[in-house]
This record gives structure tokens, C-alpha cells and sequence, in this order.
């Protein structure tokens, strides 16, 4: 009998250390995760020329908002701004009319065109010309550079996505579609009035995937439009500064001296590339908490099927 | 509708051509949705293939105008002679390779730990923090690296405090540090995200094979180890082998925000090449010469990986 409280009590005391390892051992992580973020909100609320000399933790040492003050007094950032949410809005609303017509197209099995356009569209996601190919197309044969719409036409669609979206109509009720059928809708009515708006939880899945992507997108800007200020995007302003100052962190930190002495702003390319930051991940940020049950969900049915 | 196209089928046997005629009529709908969409993936993802002829032709920005005349393989002779293409495969295979193990041990490792927590508040908490980086832009992560990692940051701080390091580190300007950064970086990144995937697999293991092994004895480590791995076991070996697929491509973004002139020997991949010979320069036929290179090896690495996939799940893993 004495025997069993013992044989109890080994266990029981591995059963509160171990969750309690594992539970540091992971609060280690997300302060790994949060730290650097939470570190460029303090350095952009620094002081400039004090955050030269580094050493910013969690909280900003000489607290200033002249690098938003900077930002914000110029013009560029405001366009900046504009560019960046009218190409995430139209990108997000035409990619998922196209992706989600084609994915209702497709889960038709009477559809005598199914498995041909399905397997010309599943393919490209494998064979993929490359940069120089896509660039020669776009900037010489369409000659989208230097325009707004360079950032909206070649996104208008993905695969892997309309993948998504198609098994998620297929696993919807079949008679959905044929009592519409009887009762006289055509399929566009029955796609636009009865499928689309079904499929809300995946479509706001899909939406969130194309307009973080479309959000973060710096690359076709430096390629078709880095000589046209007004359609800079944010990221791509980001990125400007970044490979400024990529250049000037590594050549020592000497100059401390020197922007003291000059004296004349508070902000230093850090603080601002810093604030910068800030305001281009905040809309994520605002809206990331909001649509994080919408993502795992729509993962895992992608994950499985695609 | 129907009754009448049956009646109509009964007197006369409609020709197979007007048949399928008449189905085509009655599916327009359909093809009003889906064909404009075929046209335009057609423009956009298979026109460009058209694009590879320029591979053995001269083409550049003196030559595009007048018409560029066919080489043969003089652009990938030249390519293979190349010292920076050479340097940019290694780059590119080294730090996919890194990227591959660091990537996926990172996320195998974080998935057991949170499959281990009984507390669905704190789980979910640690889930929603880790998911977060991986929907950031690279170029900010690119600067909240640089903020990290610059002589007088944070790590350097912490590594000095704790006496791993005498003096600062130069991080980002010593070249051979390079690809682990990009390890680090990216794992910081993506790992909640990876594990995503493990965790949904870990949560179908049935959970009377945790108790089965508890009654007979089995710690936790000893339920970890023989019932939560080889319930894994087959996403794991799938994901390995399409990742493995995915060799040619370590990523753009990140070497080149991060890269500069001091690090240029490692970090410079063969995407970079590309860029930098196409766009900057304007050897178009050269530039795609090297991308018709890494797509093709591409291709092949994905269907032979593809390949060992189906095989090993027909044979081992079922």
C-alpha cells in the first residue's frame, strides 16, 4: 500500500516540470519573435541621433516622433501610402472574381472543357519561364512599365489558389446547383447569386493571402516603375532606405561625432527607415488578429487537398 | 426542356456533331467564365516560355530593336565559363540546403512542443505570436535583421554579456557568416508557420494510442519519441522530398536586401545573377540562358522528387 503513493509521486513531479520547460522554453521563443518587432516601434520613437549610438531595447531612451514628423511632412509618403492600399484593394477584388469563377467553372463535372483548362492552369505551377522572359513580356510587348496597372494586371489570378477554392465548392452540396438548375438559372446566376457567397470562409482565406502578398510587394516597382515617384509603394520606399542605409551601417560608426556636431535634424536615416517600418507592417498588424481563424482553416484545406 | 430534347433524340438520332454542338451551346455559361481566364494564363504563364528562345540567340539592348541572330549554345558556353554563375549556384544550393534542415527541424521541433501543451489559451497565444512574422514583407524583416545584427545591437550585446564573444561581431559585413543569417532569418520567419502543417497532422493521431503507450509504461519522452514521430512520419518524409524539389530555389528577397559589396561572394545566387546580367546589363539572351538553367534543373528535381514520393508512399509509408 505504501508502495503506490510513491509510485505516484515520480510521475506527478515530471508531469509539473516538464510543462513548465516546454512553457519557457516557448515563451523564449515568442520573446524572440516579439523583440525585434517591438524594438523597431522603440528605435522609431527615439531620439535620432542618440539611437546612432545603439543599444535600444524595448523602450525608446530619448523619447521624439521627429522621424514621423519627418515622414509625414513628406508628400511622398501620403502618395506612397495611396498607391499601396488602391493596388492591394483592386488586386485583392479582381484576383478573387477571376480565381473564384474559374474554380466554379472547373468544379462542374458535365464540363466538357474541365480537365483541359485544369490541367493547362495546374501546370504553371510548375513550369515557370523566369524573370527575364516575364520582364520582356510586361515592359517590351505590353508595355505596362511606368504605369499604375503593372501592379494590377499580371496578379489577376493564381493557381494555387483557385485550387482552394474549387475543393471547397466541390465538398458544397451538389444539389445546390441542380435545384437552381430546375428552377431556371443559368450558371452565371447560379455562380454569382447561390456558390459565391457560400464560400465566404475560404474567399476571405484566399483574400487575405493575395492582398498581404499584393501589401508586400516591392520588387515589380524597382523593375517597372523605380524611375516614376508617384507609383512608389511603401515597401518600395522602405526598401530604398534600407539599401541605403545596408551601405552606410557597415562602413563603421564613426559618424556619431559628426551628426551631433551638424545638429540640424533629429532624425537619422535609422529612426526614419525604423518609422517607416512601423507604418507599412501596421495595417498587417491591425488586421492580422482579426482574420488569423480564417487562415488556419483555409491552410490545412489547402495543405490536404493541394 | 429535357422531355423535349429526349423526344426529339428518339425520332431521329442527332449527328455526334451536332451533339456536341448542342452541349457546347448549353455550357456557354461556363465557358464565358473559364476560357477568358485560360486566354489570359495563356498570355501570361505560357507566352513567356516563347521567351526561351532568346537563350540561343545574342540578345541585348543593341540587338533587340534589329532582330538578335541564333547562336546555338553560345550563350550557355559562355555561361559555364562563367566564374559568378558557378558562385551563384553554390550560394543558391548551399542556403537552400541550410534553409531546407534549419526549416525543417525548426518546425518539427516547435510542433511537438506546442502538441505538449494542455493549456488551449496559452497554445493558441504561442501559435498567433509565431504565425506573425511570416506575413511581414522581407524587406522589413530585412531591416529588423539589420537592427538586430548591426556591431553594437542587441545580439552582440546579449552574446558579449554572456562571454560567448570578447568584441562586437561584424554580422553582416563577413561574408562567411552570410548563410547562416539567412538560416536564422528565414527559420525566425517562417517556423510557426511551417509547423502549421505538423500540428494539423499531430492533432489526427488517435489519441488511445497516447493512452495504450501511458498504461504501458511510456514517459512522455518515450510517447514523443514512439507514438508522435512515427505519426509524423509520412507528412515529414512527403514534405522532405518536395522540399528537396525545391533545391534551385533559396529565395530572392532576402540575398539581396541583405547582401552587399563586403558579402558579395555569398550571397549572390543565382537569381541575382539573372538581375543583374539582365536587367542591369541587358544580356537578355545570356540572363535567360541562366534561367532557362535553373528552371530546367528545377523541373527535374520536382519530378523526380515527385516521383520518389509516389514510390515511397505506395511502398514504405502505407
Amino acid at each position: 500500500m505504501t508502495a503506490v503513493p510513491q509510485e505516484k509521486r515520480k510521475p506527478k513531479r515530471r508531469d509539473i516540470v516538464f510543462p513548465l520547460v516546454n512553457g519557457f522554453i516557448l515563451c523564449v521563443l515568442m520573446f524572440i519573435t516579439l523583440f525585434p518587432v517591438l524594438n523597431t516601434v522603440a528605435i522609431s520613437f527615439n531620439d535620432g541621433i542618440d539611437a546612432v549610438r545603439g543599444g535600444i531595447g524595448l523602450w525608446p531612451r530619448v523619447f521624439s516622433a521627429e522621424a514621423y514628423r519627418t515622414l509625414l511632412s513628406d508628400k511622398l509618403t501620403y502618395n506612397a501610402f495611396g498607391i499601396s492600399v488602391a493596388r492591394t484593394v483592386i488586386t485583392t477584388l479582381l484576383n478573387i472574381f477571376f480565381t473564384s469563377m474559374l474554380a466554379f467553372a472547373l468544379s462542374r463535372k458535365e464540363y466538357i472543357l474541365r480537365k483541359f483548362i485544369t490541367l493547362a492552369v495546374v501546370l504553371t505551377m510548375y513550369v515557370n519561364a523566369g524573370l527575364i522572359p516575364n520582364f520582356l513580356l510586361i515592359h517590351r510587348t505590353l508595355k505596362l512599365s511606368k504605369s499604375f496597372w503593372v501592379y494590377i494586371i499580371p496578379t489577376m489570378f493564381s493557381c494555387f489558389n483557385m485550387i482552394v477554392i474549387r475543393t471547397y465548392i466541390i465538398g458544397l452540396p451538389d444539389a445546390l446547383v441542380e435545384s437552381a438548375r430546375i428552377d431556371g438559372a443559368n450558371d452565371l446566376r447560379i455562380f454569382w447569386q447561390i456558390i459565391f457567397p457560400l464560400c465566404t470562409p475560404v474567399l476571405a482565406t484566399v483574400a487575405l493571402f493575395v492582398a498581404v502578398g499584393s501589401w508586400n510587394q516591392w520588387f515589380d516597382t524597382q523593375l517597372y516603375n523605380g524611375s516614376k515617384k508617384y507609383l512608389h509603394t511603401l515597401q518600395y520606399l522602405l526598401k530604398m532606405k534600407l539599401a541605403t542605409s545596408m551601405n552606410t551601417t557597415n562602413a563603421a560608426n564613426t559618424s556619431v561625432d559628426a551628426l551631433v556636431n551638424s545638429g540640424a535634424t533629429k532624425s537619422t536615416p535609422v529612426t526614419v527607415r525604423c518609422a517607416i517600418t512601423v507604418v507599412s507592417a501596421l495595417p498587417i498588424l491591425i488586421v492580422y488578429p482579426f482574420l488569423q481563424r480564417y487562415f488556419v482553416t483555409g491552410m490545412v484545406l489547402g495543405g490536404v487537398k493541394g | 426542356m429535357m422531355i423535349g430534347a429526349s423526344r426529339k433524340t428518339a425520332q431521329r438520332p442527332l449527328s455526334s456533331g451536332k451533339k456536341l454542338f448542342r452541349k457546347l451551346w448549353a455550357q456557354k455559361y461556363l465557358m464565358l467564365m473559364s476560357v477568358p481566364v485560360l486566354l489570359y494564363v495563356m498570355l501570361f504563364n505560357y507566352y513567356p516560355l516563347w521567351g526561351w528562345r532568346y537563350a540561343f540567340q545574342n540578345l541585348d539592348l543593341s540587338t533587340i530593336k534589329k532582330g538578335a541572330a541564333w547562336i546555338g549554345w553560345g550563350n550557355f558556353e559562355w555561361l559555364f565559363k562563367e566564374k559568378l554563375f558557378w558562385l551563384g549556384f553554390r550560394n543558391t544550393l548551399a542556403m537552400s540546403l541550410i534553409n531546407l534542415v534549419f526549416g525543417t527541424t525548426s518546425s518539427v521541433l516547435l510542433a511537438i512542443l506546442l502538441n505538449e501543451v494542455n493549456t488551449r489559451a496559452f497554445k493558441r497565444t504561442v501559435q498567433t505570436v509565431t504565425y506573425l512574422p511570416h506575413f511581414l514583407s522581407m524587406v522589413i524583416v530585412v531591416g529588423m535583421a539589420q537592427n538586430m545584427f548591426v556591431t553594437d545591437g542587441p545580439v552582440n550585446g546579449i552574446l558579449m554579456k554572456l562571454g560567448i564573444v570578447d568584441a562586437p561581431v561584424w554580422w553582416l559585413g563577413e561574408g562567411r557568416y552570410f548563410w547562416w543569417l539567412v538560416g536564422i532569418i528565414n527559420v525566425w520567419k517562417e517556423v510557426g508557420w511551417n509547423s502549421i502543417i505538423y500540428i494539423s497532422t499531430m492533432a489526427s493521431i488517435d489519441p488511445t494510442l497516447y493512452e495504450a503507450a501511458s498504461i504501458d509504461g511510456a514517459g512522455r519522452f518515450q510517447r514523443i519519441l514512439n507514438v508522435t514521430l512515427p505519426g509524423i512520419k509520412s507528412t515529414f518524409v512527403v514534405l522532405l522530398i518536395m522540399n528537396i524539389g525545391h533545391l534551385m530555389e533559396a529565395g530572392f528577397e532576402i540575398q539581396y536586401l541583405l547582401g552587399n559589396k563586403q558579402v558579395y561572394d555569398f550571397s549572390q545566387t543565382l537569381d541575382i545573377f539573372v538581375l543583374e546580367f539582365g536587367i542591369q546589363n541587358n544580356k537578355y539572351g545570356r540572363a535567360i540562358a541562366a534561367g532557362m538553367f535553373k528552371s530546367v534543373v528545377g523541373i527535374i528535381l520536382l519530378f523526380g522528387a515527385n516521383f520518389v514520393a509516389k514510390r515511397l508512399d505506395e511502398e514504405t509509408l502505407l
